[in-house]
């Protein structure tokens, strides 16, 4: 049993990895999504509409699924981590797409008035006035989008990515303990969200204006 | 061309949404100076009216001239865009909930616009923060976020906020409408004191004692038209039109 103790350290880190990465790509792509949708331009709208909808109308597990597996079929040859990184990164980022259009039109109109009749432009009202407020109201659903996406990590063990619910069912196999192996995987998740969690809190509480 | 006594000239101005006439066929010409009240019941127009000239509720017809350029100019966006926020700088805006920026102090809120606008260094910008908070005597409380501060503080700041961009025109919408009553009267103190600078002014009220002591002219609007107009000694004490009367009369009746 102490034996596997190494290994299972090694695929939460991978799991951290994996998360950390998914969590940059999400971002990346629900912002850009959620300016889209924010857009004048209804083409832009249009397709962060489509792209939202599509990915959170479907099961994260078939998306990665299609990109892995399907993927050669048509051209797009990835290994395990790439697609596994590539899958969830789009799948988070239509969540954090509404989260972070929300943040930004929950923003009172006036502040825009105030700043757009000062002279300033549309988007030095967005950099100076509007995101400044709507990044602080953020943090609390982003924490939520990612304790989300950290669990949903878990669905890669299914592409062969040898991360700790992969670990933990390889070694299965040589204990005959899924109790102990499933048990100290899901130790393992709390103990990354949990500290996921205080951190989310702790960025909460210092970003708030007095 | 509006011809050199006209400062602000609003010709012909309409705004309808759908089939609702908000303002129907407005034309109204204000001097160099002048400061002008507004005054009518809510949904009158006025406050889309005020807000029109800026350009923050487009017109659906008719113009607004400032100064000799027009303001709501039909333009590519983009060129559209850099106009009107070359006008928008020349015209300072106060809001009746005061719109201060909650993650700014005072004085990041009065400097902020001229830094970017107006490419001002940090020294000048805080000397022109000092200088404006000072002018509407906040200046012990510079260093506090609105929330920190009273109403009628907060619509100080604001005001001190548009002048700093130091604009041709002042425009008020309802600044003293969210105050607590014992707030409203430093706030109109600072109007005041901008109106014997003889800083041109628009001004959007409910407060007919106010308007009749500083402005030039009154305008009564009703239903998107003007009805009535002229100095204030006139209109508060005899108006001509019965509309005029009757919303006096109610309002009279309110203010007991």
């Amino acid at each position: 049993m102490l034996k596997v103790y190494p290994f299972f350290l090694e695929a939460a880190w991978l799991t951290i990895v994996l998360s950390v990465l998914t969590a940059v790509l999400g971002l990346i792509c629900g912002t850009l999504a959620a300016f889209a949708r924010l857009s004048r331009f209804a083409v832009l709208r249009f397709t962060a509409a489509a792209y939202v909808s599509l990915f959170r109308g479907t099961p994260a597990l078939i998306q990665l699924f299609i990109l892995y597996f399907g993927g050669p079929q048509i051209g797009i040859q990835l290994d395990a981590f790439e697609a596994g990184v590539i899958g969830l990164g789009i799948n988070a980022g239509a969540y954090m797409a509404e989260t972070i259009r929300g943040g930004i039109i929950s923003i009172d109109k006036g502040q825009r008035e105030a700043a757009r009749t000062l002279g300033l432009s549309h988007w030095q009202a967005m950099h100076k006035i509007i995101l400044p407020q709507a990044a602080r109201l953020m943090v609390r659903p982003l924490g939520v989008n990612l304790n989300m996406l950290i669990k949903a990590t878990a669905l890669v063990a299914a592409i062969s990515v040898v991360e700790l619910t992969y670990t933990a069912q390889r070694y299965i196999g040589s204990t005959y303990k899924p109790f102990e192996m499933f048990l100290l995987a899901g130790v393992l998740y709390m103990i990354i969200i949990y500290v996921t969690g205080r951190g989310v809190a702790w960025l909460d509480r210092k970003v708030q204006i007095t | 061309m509006t011809d050199e006594k006209s400062f602000v000239e609003i010709r012909h101005a309409q705004k309808a949404f759908g089939s609702l006439e908000v303002l129907k066929d407005i034309s109204l010409s204000v001097a160099q100076g002048q400061i002008v009240g507004i005054i009518g019941s809510s949904g009158s127009g006025k406050s889309t009216l005020l807000r029109a000239i800026n350009d923050l509720d487009p017109l659906t017809g008719g113009e607004v001239w400032l100064d000799g350029v027009q303001v709501n100019q039909k333009l590519p966006h983009r060129q559209y865009e850099k106009h009107i926020n070359q006008m928008r700088q020349q015209v300072g805006m106060v809001f009746q909930h005061f719109n201060l920026f909650p993650h700014m102090t005072a004085r990041e809120n009065v400097k902020m616009a001229p830094m970017m606008l107006k490419g001002l260094s940090q020294e000048e910008a805080n000397a022109l923060a000092e200088e404006q908070l000072d002018h509407v005597g906040l200046l012990e409380r510079i260093d506090y976020y609105p929330s920190q501060l009273s109403g009628g503080q907060k619509q100080r700041v604001a005001i001190a906020r548009a002048l700093a961009m130091k604009p041709k025109l002042m425009l008020f919408d309802e600044a003293t409408s969210a105050l607590d009553p014992e707030l409203v009267e430093e706030v109109n103190q600072v109007m005041r004191k901008l109106a014997e600078q003889h800083m041109t002014m628009i001004i959007v009220t409910h407060e007919m004692d106010f308007a009749a002591s500083v402005c030039d002219r009154v305008l009564f609007m009703d239903q998107g038209v003007v009805v009535e107009e002229g100095p204030p000694a006139i209109l508060f004490t005899n108006p001509t039109q019965p509309r005029t009367r009757e919303f006096l009369r109610k309002h009279l009746e309110g203010a007991k």
